[in-house]
C-alpha cells in the first residue's frame, strides 16, 4: 500500500440526516398564544374594528355570559343529541351494510351502483326533503346526520373487509370454522383499522351537516347560535361559537382516538 | 387413517396446474412433496385439505380418523396465519372455541400444546412481538391443539432464515419422534424434504405429474444435516429436477 500524506486524509462527509420530524411540545401552544396575543393586541390597539373581528377577551365574555345565563347547555345538548343520535344510528347501519356489500356479492352488485350514485350528494342538500319527510324537528336533522355517515362508513367498511388478508380467512376455514365465526373472529376484526379510519371521516361530516342543518332550522344549537349572533352582528358570540365548535371537533377526533388505540392495541 | 389421492387433476381458467395425480398417505409417515416453483404442490396441498375442489379425481380419507380428533385435516401455512389482535394463546383457541368443550378442557390443551411446542412462557405476547420461528411454532401448537389425523404443512419453513429453520426443523424432528404424526409437507429444500421426509415425491413442471418417488429409510432421528447417503438423495433429486426448475424460472408468467 503506497504511502499517504497525512493532509490527504479527510473524514468522509456526512450526507445523512434529515427528513425525521422529531416531536417539539412547546411549539404548538407557543403558536396559538402568539396567535391570540397579535389579536388581542390588535384590537386593543384599534387597528381592527370590534364589530368586524371582536379581541378574543371579547369573545370569551360573551361565552361566560352564554354559560352564567344557562343558555349554553341548551344550544350545547340540542346539538350533542343530534350529532349522537345521528352519527351512531348512521355508523351503525353503514357498517351493516358495508359488511353485507363486503361478504356477498348480490349485495356488493346490487348495492355498489347506488351507494356511489348517492355517496356524492351533499347531504344538506337533502334537508328541504327530509323537512318534508320528517317535519321541521329533529327529525329531518337527524336523518339528515344519518346519511351523512352512512355512506363514508359503508364504504370503508366494505373496503375494509375486501382489504382482510385471504389466508387468515382460509385458516379459519381450514380448522372448520362456522361462516358466523369466521366474520366474526375474523372478518369484522380485519376490517376494523378502515372502519375505525371511516369512523373519523363521518364524525366530521355529522358536525359539517349539524351546523348547517341548524343554520337552516332550529331554534336551539350551536349553529342557531351562531346564526343569529351574526344576524344581530354580535360578532363576540358569533366567535365564541366558532370557538365551540372546534372544541367540540377536537373532542370528537381525541374520543376516536381514544377508541382506536384501545381496540387496535394489538398493533402495538 | 390414510389418505388416498386418485387421479387428481385441478385446471385453473386455460391452465392445467395438476394432471393425474394420484398418491396414497400413509399413517404415521411424513410425505414430502417437492417440485420447481409454480408446480401445483400448494395447490395439490388445498385440494388434500379440502379447501378447494379437484377438477377431477378425488381425495378420500380411508379409515375413521383416531378418538379426540377435532379436526382431521389440519394445516400449518407457510406465512403462519396468526390472528394479529390474538394473543398466542388466543390464537391456539380459535381452533377450539367452536368445538363443544368444556371451558377446564379448553384451558388444559392449550396449555398442553403450548408447553409441548415451549411457549408457555409466551402465552400472553401477541403475534407481531415474536420472531417468525416462533410464530410458526405457535402455528404448530395451534394445529396440534385439534389433535390433527394429518398435517397439512405448505412450506411451513420457508419463510424463516436459514438458522431458524434449523432449529425448527430439529423441533419438528423430535415432535414425531413422540407423536409419530402423519404429515404432507411441501417444500421447495431438498435438504428439508431429506430430513424430514419418509417419502419424497417430486412433481414435474406445470402441468404437474408425479415425476418420481423415491423412499427413505433411515430413521428421522439418526439423520443429521451433511449424512453422506442424504447428499447423495439431494444430489439425485436435483438432477431430477434442475433442468425443470430452470425452465419454470425462465417461464413468463400470465397472470
Amino acid at each position: 500500500m503506497p504511502d499517504v500524506r497525512p493532509q490527504d486524509r479527510r473524514p468522509v462527509p456526512f450526507r445523512g440526516g434529515g427528513f425525521r420530524p422529531h416531536p417539539l411540545p412547546w411549539a404548538g401552544p407557543a403558536v396559538f398564544l402568539v396567535l391570540l396575543a397579535v389579536w388581542e393586541g390588535a384590537a386593543r390597539a384599534g387597528l381592527v374594528s370590534p364589530l368586524v373581528l371582536p379581541a378574543p377577551s371579547a369573545a370569551a365574555a360573551a361565552l361566560w355570559s352564554l354559560v352564567e345565563s344557562g343558555r349554553l347547555w341548551l344550544h350545547l345538548s340540542a346539538s350533542l343529541q343530534r350529532l349522537v343520535i345521528g352519527w351512531t344510528l348512521g355508523t351503525a347501519a353503514g357498517i351493516g351494510l358495508g359488511l353485507c356489500i363486503g361478504l356477498f356479492s348480490l349485495a356488493r352488485a346490487g348495492l355498489g351502483p347506488v351507494v356511489a350514485a348517492l355517496f356524492p350528494i351533499p347531504k344538506i342538500a337533502l334537508l328541504p326533503l327530509f323537512i318534508i319527510w320528517f317535519g321541521i324537528g329533529e327529525g329531518s336533522k337527524v336523518a339528515t346526520l344519518f346519511f351523512g355517515a352512512l355512506f363514508p362508513t359503508i364504504i370503508a367498511t366494505a373496503g375494509g373487509v375486501d382489504s382482510v388478508d385471504r389466508t387468515l380467512i382460509r385458516m379459519g376455514q381450514s380448522f372448520g370454522l362456522p361462516w358466523r365465526d369466521v366474520v366474526l373472529k375474523i372478518v369484522l376484526p380485519g376490517a376494523l383499522p378502515a372502519i375505525l379510519s371511516g369512523a373519523r371521516i363521518s364524525a366530521s361530516i355529522a358536525i359539517i351537516l349539524l351546523v348547517a342543518a341548524e343554520m337552516i332550522g332550529a331554534e336551539y344549537g350551536v349553529g342557531a347560535y351562531i346564526l343569529l349572533a351574526g344576524n344581530m352582528m354580535a360578532t363576540d358570540q358569533l366567535i365564541a361559537g366558532v370557538a365551540l365548535l372546534s372544541v367540540m371537533g377536537l373532542t370528537v377526533a381525541f374520543l376516536i382516538g381514544r377508541a382506536e388505540r384501545w381496540l387496535l392495541r394489538w398493533r402495538g | 387413517m390414510n389418505l388416498s389421492i386418485e387421479g387428481v387433476s385441478h385446471v385453473y381458467g386455460r391452465t392445467t396446474a395438476l394432471d393425474d395425480i394420484t398418491l396414497t398417505v400413509e399413517s404415521g409417515r411424513v410425505l414430502c412433496l417437492i417440485g420447481p416453483s409454480g408446480c401445483g404442490k400448494s395447490t395439490l396441498l388445498r385440494l388434500i385439505g379440502g379447501l378447494e375442489r379437484p377438477s377431477a379425481g378425488s381425495v378420500l380419507q380411508e379409515g375413521a380418523p383416531p378418538p379426540g380428533c377435532l379436526n382431521p385435516l389440519t394445516y400449518v401455512f407457510q406465512d403462519f396465519a396468526l390472528l394479529p389482535w390474538r394473543t398466542v394463546a388466543g390464537n391456539v383457541a380459535l381452533a377450539l372455541e367452536h368445538h363443544r368443550l368444556g371451558r377446564a378442557e379448553r384451558a388444559e390443551i392449550i396449555a398442553d400444546v403450548l408447553a409441548r411446542t415451549k411457549l408457555a412462557d409466551f402465552r400472553d405476547a401477541f403475534p407481531r412481538q415474536l420472531s417468525g420461528g416462533m410464530k410458526q411454532r405457535v402455528a404448530i401448537a395451534r394445529a396440534l391443539a385439534v389433535r390433527p389425523a394429518v398435517m397439512l404443512m405448505d412450506e411451513p419453513l420457508s419463510a424463516l432464515d436459514g438458522q431458524t429453520r434449523e432449529l425448527l426443523m430439529d423441533d419438528l424432528v423430535s415432535l414425531w419422534e413422540r407423536e409419530r404424526f402423519t404429515a404432507v409437507y411441501v417444500t421447495h429444500n431438498l435438504a428439508e424434504a431429506v430430513r424430514l421426509g419418509h417419502t419424497i415425491v417430486v412433481l414435474s413442471r406445470r402441468p404437474g405429474r408425479v415425476h418420481a418417488t423415491l423412499t427413505i429409510d433411515r430413521p428421522l432421528a439418526d439423520r443429521q444435516p451433511g449424512d453422506a447417503d442424504l447428499e447423495q438423495h439431494v444430489a439425485h433429486l436435483w438432477d431430477l429436477m434442475r433442468a425443470e426448475a430452470e425452465a419454470a424460472d425462465r417461464e413468463v408468467l400470465d397472470a
